[in-house]
């Protein structure tokens, strides 16, 4: 069993950043992503990203985890690539799987940024070849620079599906259409315009997948009208040609690994899925365990930068390379930038959520104080 | 599409002209400008960052909706380049008698060549005049600018070209 002070489990921004903070204040730190290079979602983007300096924002995703990757080497974060976090024991002896081998590492902290996974809808023939997640799509167009299709049939107009459609129009591909079951497009305004100036294409909101058709593989794709209680409106069907149906419908916090831990949770639509609670530190129910990024609610990269800085610099109080002060001082500061991250009308809703999170963590977390009480 | 449902995707040229980041008609006649169509309170401040005249103003509170100041703009595209929403254009409304001059981002390969005649696109995605290509400047934050001379009275409209061959 290997020994070690903070085990990062994820490296996406988040998992970079935390890494980052608590190696920078002297913490002996290993970070742990399944695959060959961190970077978690970043890697996977072309375009731009928002923010402000702090965020790195106006650079593109996979130059975000360029800097980040480099700032992390320059701070001596020891990297463990293509390990997979495979089980958890006794709430922090994680199991790794490398290759073939496996390995127990015990650390006294750990911090969970492993990020988001894709969600799915299910509609006849959508295990035909040619339906898959818009993750996927990325990583044949932008990562291996390989065109999956021809024609894509987007499924979701939020942030992703807008964007990925630029990103297929980019490549050559042809977008034949976005369709979205809500009455509305869900994107900023800014991705969806320049999708669709780039590509005239046609928008069918209030509509969803009825059927994925073709023999071998989809060559198109039955789409319908909903009502306002999203039930079908019979006669509305019509039928596009496409290659692939790529489904952009939205991403849900990947937290088997801090569910086998132990750690409270609770559903949060806003957030995707279910989350685990934790409180203004990142720290969960369990003592010593902390999330960051999507894993503790989706939103964004810039929002899982700051959060895995703040989860950080927990850790590196709670373990005393500094003192309670100084890190109550950098903490409001992150906190204060959050709090910039999180306005307008997008943002919002993510600042009412983490509030009522953290309520309920407040309501129900107690077992921490008084386990430590009875020690 | 609904009317409410096209404004989510592109806007109409009226709530454009009430945007902080739209300048008036005055301010749009007496030289090259920036116009900022962003919309909505996103968190970002780029444009304002990459300004060197400090002509784009959002503030501390970066997801105000960003505002421009057209007497310290000077239209040098700056702003074009690095916005990542590929919001910001230039609009130079004396270019000839009959052509303004539009500065926009564009991010696909091939690129145009100086001289050439593409197809104007609306902000809708919906073709146009045919433009002509004035200059192409390839950045090196790999969002190339383009300026086109479009017809005046589709200057609010073209936000685009497509490059197709056509024997005009
Ligand atoms: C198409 C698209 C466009 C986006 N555009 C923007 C944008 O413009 N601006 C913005 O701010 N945000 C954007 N985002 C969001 C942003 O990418 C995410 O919010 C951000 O990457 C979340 O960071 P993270 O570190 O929490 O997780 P991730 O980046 O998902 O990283 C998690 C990492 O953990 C690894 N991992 C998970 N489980 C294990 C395990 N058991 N063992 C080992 N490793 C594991 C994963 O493989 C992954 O590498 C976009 C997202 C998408 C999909
Ligand atoms: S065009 Fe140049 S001067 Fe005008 S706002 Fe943009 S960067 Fe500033
Ligand atoms: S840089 Fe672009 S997307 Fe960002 S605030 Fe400015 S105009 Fe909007």
């Amino acid at each position: 069993m290997l020994n070690k002070e903070v085990a990062v489990v994820g490296g996406g921004p988040a998992g970079l950043t935390a890494s980052i903070e608590l190696a920078k204040r002297g913490v002996n730190v290993t970070l742990i992503d399944e695959n060959l290079q961190a970077g978690g979602q970043l890697l996977k983007q072309t375009h731009k990203f928002f923010g402000s300096e702090e965020h790195y924002a106006g650079v593109r995703g996979f130059n975000i985890a360029k800097k980040l990757i480099q700032e992390a080497n320059n701070q001596s974060v020891d990297f463990l690539l293509e390990g997979s976090i495979y089980s958890v024991y006794e709430g922090k002896i994680l199991a790794v799987k490398k290759g073939k081998s496996t390995q127990l590492i015990s650390p006294e902290k750990v911090i969970y940024a492993t990020g988001a996974s894709e969600k799915v809808i299910n509609f006849p023939g959508w295990t035909l070849p040619g339906v898959m997640g818009a993750g996927a799509v990325q990583t044949f167009v932008n990562q291996h620079k390989v065109l999956p299709g021809r024609k894509f049939t987007i499924v979701g107009s939020g942030n992703v599906g807008t964007i990925v459609a630029y990103q297929l129009l980019q490549a050559g591909a042809e977008v034949t259409a976005i369709v979205e079951a809500a009455q509305e497009v869900g994107s900023y305004y800014v991705h969806a315009n320049k999708a669709i100036r780039s590509g005239d294409i046609p928008i069918f909101t209030s509509h969803t997948v009825k059927k994925a058709m073709g023999n071998e593989s989809v060559d198109s794709v039955k789409i319908v009208e909903v009502n306002e209680n999203w039930q079908p409106v019979p006669g509305t069907e019509k039928r596009i040609e496409t290659d692939v149906v790529c489904l952009a419908v939205g991403l849900r916090p990947r937290t088997k690994l801090t569910s086998l831990t132990g750690c409270q949770t609770t559903y949060s639509s806003t957030f995707g899925g279910e989350v685990p609670l934790h409180d203004k530190s990142m720290e969960t129910s369990i003592n010593g365990v902390y999330v960051a990024g999507d894993v503790a609610g989706v939103e964004e990269a810039s929002i899982a930068i700051e959060e895995g800085r703040l989860a950080g610099v927990s850790v590196a109080s709670s373990m005393n390379y500094i003192s309670s002060s100084t890190a109550a001082d950098q903490k409001q500061e992150i906190r204060n930038r959050l709090g910039l991250l999180r306005g307008g009308p997008y943002g919002e809703e993510g600042a009412k959520e983490k509030e009522r999170i953290r309520s309920i963590f407040n309501e129900r977390v107690t077992r921490r104080e008084s386990r430590s009480v009875k020690r | 599409m609904k009317e409410s449902q096209e404004e989510k995707a592109a806007l109409s040229k009226d709530k454009l002209f009430e945007l902080p980041g739209f300048p008036d008609k005055e301010e749009l006649e007496s030289g090259p400008v920036a116009v900022i169509e962003c919309p909505e309170e996103i968190a970002c401040n780029v444009c304002e960052a990459a300004c060197p005249f400090g002509a784009i103003e959002i503030g501390k509170e970066i997801i105000k909706v960003p505002k421009i100041d057209p007497d310290k703009c000077v239209g040098c595209g700056q702003c074009v380049s690095e916005c990542p929403g590929l919001a910001v254009y230039v609009v130079d409304l004396n270019y000839t008698d009959e052509e303004a001059l539009l500065t926009i981002p564009y991010e696909f390969s091939p690129l145009p060549k100086k001289g050439e005649i593409v197809t104007g696109v609306t902000r809708k995605g919906e073709k146009a005049s045919r433009v002509k290509i004035v200059s192409v400047d390839k950045k090196e934050n790999g969002t190339p600018i383009i300026k086109i001379a479009v017809p005046k009275s589709e200057i609010h409209e073209i936000r685009g070209i497509l490059i197709e061959e056509i024997n005009d």
